[in-house]
């Protein structure tokens, strides 16, 4: 791959030229509410605590996947949004494995599970806890679920610099070997959560969102 | 695109402050790996390469109002002191930016009997970036990339595209981790840790060592002092096990025959392969398989975990430090301590100082989640 081959249709960069990507998808979870493309799937508007809304979550979305009992909130949160995100689309069918990537930002990293990992540590340490205290777990648990192989990246910012990230994956989707992305911004910390994922793809037939940074911050704001 | 240079770089580790302090130490054969008896650390004595007491005290010379900083924030800060102190890259500069790589950042400060409020501040990454960034009055979004132990990599990555893209005209690439109980007991509840010094790519290895460390590389898109250029870089996932590496290694090699398509780089032209090689059974594997599956497996390869130790969000920006000045000096370090061969497929490991001529390296690693990644760099 030359450099010139990297820029197929559109300059890259600075005039935040779309460069054909669009958003061909979005999930929004956010005080109970689960959203996919501006459509509101469902409200749990009892659950106080983030652990019970996970799982009524993930009961009400019918998913069968046993590993999610397993997991950390960050990834039980990171999991069910990207499930939510990906329903009815078929990018396996469509692309290869290692040119779908995954790009994820959030404030707390994995502080959240940091805290319950250290609680375990003056008794037994448990590596199944420990596991999760890094925050690109979650990226890991998605490519698992998925047979996702493409690029990965898990940045801190104390808030969502959508300018930053719009920018960055712009540039990573002008290379010719990543033809999809999961990307967004991925919060949980105790009690309070907010996760917005956005489905990134290039050359589609539904043209509505070009991927810049005012849709960005027109669907999740 | 514009070329990606590398014009200064600083290892601050338990061997030595600077890269030719530490280059020298390791041309000497000398390893930073002790046995210490730390019990805030562990219960028990352990191998790992980290600060000594003493040394622990003197982080705070030459850094002003240092209690306002963690030890974490002061190991970078004298990391890029030193980096700056070597080129011409103004730090305070709207067109100079920061990343920093870490995986724990603060999170020792859990450990103080009274978590303060102002701990809790702290705890998260982005507030040291922002502490570094403010420490040398940088004007930019200070940048964290935390993606467990191939961050340092991820971090020269992302630097390389925001100077190809022209975001930036330098990119300072920080990276660093402090050994603490947190991350030692999480380690050790994976029975990972060596009670030796660690033996990669060995028949007789028995796990890691961990080891505390910042470094420094500073990229530009201006070629003077530069002494490389940074071609070429990919991540990959497993999608394989969040804890164990992928049993082909066909998705490391896929990074690594991005990195090197995006670099033009045939394998045959690879002088040497700065390896990750943690001392654990599986990673070894993996990443022998991996390059055999690139065609590399001539290519001299070594691991720098018996000198360093496991230097976690540092690592992959050390370990690039050091094959930078293989490539210099035209001089391969050993992997210490490396007797007999132990993976399943050939790999070119050399127990003694090679000397030949070296003009473009790669530089991998792997780490938990699953991910991957590789670099390739040229002299310049």
């Amino acid at each position: 791959m030359t450099h010139s081959a990297n820029i197929e249709s559109g300059s890259l960069s600075r005039e935040n030229v779309p460069g054909g990507v669009y958003i061909t998808g979005y999930s929004i979870f956010r005080n109970g509410a689960i959203e996919k493309d501006d459509h509101l799937v469902w409200k749990e508007a009892s659950a106080q605590h983030t652990d019970d809304f996970l799982v009524s979550a993930y009961r009400q979305m019918g998913l069968s996947y046993p590993k999610f009992f397993k997991m950390d909130n960050l990834s039980k949160l990171g999991l069910l949004v990207s499930e939510n995100l990906l329903s009815g689309t078929d990018l396996k069918e469509r692309y290869k494995p290692d040119e779908i990537s995954v790009v994820f930002a959030n404030a707390s990293s994995s502080l959240d599970a940091d805290q319950k990992y250290f609680d375990t540590i003056k008794d037994i340490a448990s590596p199944a806890l420990f596991v999760y205290t890094l925050p690109n777990i979650v990226i890991g648990e998605i490519c698992i679920k998925n047979g996702f192989k493409g690029e990965n990246a898990f940045f801190v910012f104390d808030k969502f610099e959508a300018k930053f990230l719009h920018q960055y994956v712009q540039t990573l989707m002008q290379q010719n070997t990543n033809k999809a992305c999961i990307f967004g911004w991925l919060e949980l910390m105790g009690d309070s959560y907010e996760a917005a994922l956005f489905l990134l793809e290039k050359d589609v037939a539904d043209k509505t969102n070009p991927f810049t940074l005012e849709n960005i911050n027109k669907l999740y704001s | 695109m514009p070329k990606v240079f590398v014009v200064a770089d600083n290892i601050y580790s338990p061997l030595g402050s600077t890269t030719a302090e530490n280059f020298s130490e390791l041309l000497k054969g000398n390893s930073g790996v002790r046995r210490h008896s730390r019990p805030e650390i562990f219960s028990e004595p352990f191998f790992a390469a980290i600060f000594s007491q003493e040394k622990n005290q003197e982080f705070s010379t030459g850094i002003q109002n240092a209690n306002k900083y963690t030890k974490f924030e002061k190991l970078l800060i004298h990391s890029i002191k030193n980096a700056l102190s070597l080129c011409d890259v103004d730090i305070q500069s709207a067109s100079t930016a920061i990343i920093i790589s870490t995986t724990k950042g603060n999170i020792s400060l859990l450990e103080n009997e009274i978590v303060t409020g102002e701990m809790k501040a702290q705890l998260p990454l982005h507030s040291s970036a922002k502490a570094v960034a403010d420490y040398f009055h940088n004007p930019n979004l200070p940048v964290t990339i935390s993606n467990a132990c191939i961050s340092g990599i991820s971090a020269l990555l992302t630097a390389k595209r925001l100077i190809e893209t022209d975001q930036y005209e330098n990119v300072i690439v920080a990276g660093a981790d402090v050994i603490s109980s947190f991350i030692f007991s999480g380690f050790n509840s994976f029975q990972a840790i060596s009670k030796q010094v660690c033996k990669p790519f060995d028949a007789d290895r028995s796990g890691i060592n961990l080891g505390e460390a910042a470094a420094t590389i500073i990229l530009s898109k201006h070629n003077k002092n530069a002494y490389a250029t940074l071609d070429g870089g990919s991540v990959s996932n497993d999608a394989n096990h969040i804890s164990g590496p992928s049993r082909t290694g066909e998705e490391l090699a896929i990074a690594i025959k991005k990195a090197m398509q995006e670099a033009d780089a045939k394998p045959d032209a690879i002088d040497f392969i700065s390896g990750h090689g943690t001392a654990t059974l599986y990673n070894d594997e993996m990443e022998a398989k991996a390059i055999n599956i690139a065609g590399l497996q001539q290519v001299p390869v070594n691991s720098l975990k018996p000198y360093f130790g496991h230097t976690l969000g540092a690592a992959g920006i050390l370990e690039s430090v050091v094959a930078l000045s293989t490539m210099k000096q035209n001089t391969i370090i050993p992997t210490l301590g490396f007797e007999s061969i132990g993976v399943p497929v050939p790999v070119n490991v050399p127990n003694t100082i090679t000397t030949k001529n070296v003009n473009k390296i790669l530089k991998i690693a792997a780490g938990f989640g699953g991910c991957n990644a590789a670099l390739v760099f040229s002299k310049n």
